[in-house]
């Protein structure tokens, strides 16, 4: 069977990539998408504690992580096409009109 | 090491390659693809780990409907191609960040649960185990859920769609 150390590097490389995402890109679809990989890191870490202690409830929060997810994602792309209609531009660093 | 842990290290190394592609690809379709590499190989995972009923409802979630979300938001915003178009000024801060957490979480990761020496995890509750636990015990959050899912699909309609008599 596999070693708990060995997902756990895993997901804090997912999780890494997703930091690395959200702070580079200017895009809001591939910021959407990075947040993407963080939760999916989460997941993966709720997964392998759920094996580690033989409790279903990891899982459950997973399962629940991944509805949250999809409805965020839902959200968010309608924001992007709302923003996209408005601006012609859905480059984040340019949306700053609530910006102090 | 056993097979499964070999098909996990596979696995796990064509995850990483792929959330890598996907924040450092200069064309917005090429990330969204790496996407669905990253994603299936962390479904995988579930499946190695025992975790059958999370694995498939990833794979069934993710790749099917949350990639083919992501694929209709590029096409209805026609992002430019190109790594200045789509990285912003603070790609450098970015990467020091990125690094600095992941070798905190390595390092944290290694303290908690040193690599020498730790035992197999032993395979995870499967679906009988999941479908007794959810109309259980956790019968009034999956009602929560499935009510913030219904909310989330009417604002998101009701955001995106054109207003009547509205000329754009």
């Amino acid at each position: 069977m596999i070693r708990l150390p060995l997902v756990l590097t895993f997901s804090a490389l997912l999780f890494s990539a997703g930091i690395y995402g959200v702070l580079a890109r200017r895009n809001a679809v591939m910021i959407l998408m990075a947040i993407e990989l963080m939760l999916n890191a989460v997941n993966v870490n709720l997964v392998a504690f759920s094996a580690q202690l033989q409790d279903v409830t990891g899982q459950m929060f997973a399962l629940f992580v991944i509805a949250i997810a999809a409805a965020e994602v839902g959200i968010g792309l309608a924001l992007v096409i709302l923003l996209f209609r408005n601006r012609a531009s859905i480059n984040v660093d340019e949306v700053s009109l609530l910006k102090w | 090491m056993t097979s499964q842990e070999y098909a996990f290290v596979v696995t796990a190394v064509l995850g990483a390659l792929a959330a890598v592609g996907t924040v450092t690809a200069r064309n917005v379709v090429h990330a969204a693809l790496y996407l669905v590499v990253a994603l299936a190989s962390v479904g995988v995972t579930f499946l190695l780990l025992g975790a059958e009923f999370v694995g498939w409802v990833q794979i069934l979630i993710y790749v099917g409907a949350i990639v083919i979300l992501f694929l209709f938001g590029l096409m209805l915003t026609k992002a430019p191609i190109g790594r200045d178009s789509l990285d912003g000024k603070n790609r450098v801060v970015g990467a020091v960040v990125a690094v600095l957490v992941f070798a905190g979480l390595v390092g944290l990761v290694q303290a908690a649960f040193p690599f020498d020496g730790a035992p197999a995890l032993p395979a995870a509750g499967g679906s009988l185990d999941i479908g007794t636990a959810m109309f259980t015990d956790y019968v009034l959050p999956f009602e929560a859920v499935s009510f913030v899912l219904l909310a989330a699909l009417i604002g998101a309609i009701v955001l995106a769609r054109k207003d009547e008599g509205d000329p754009r």
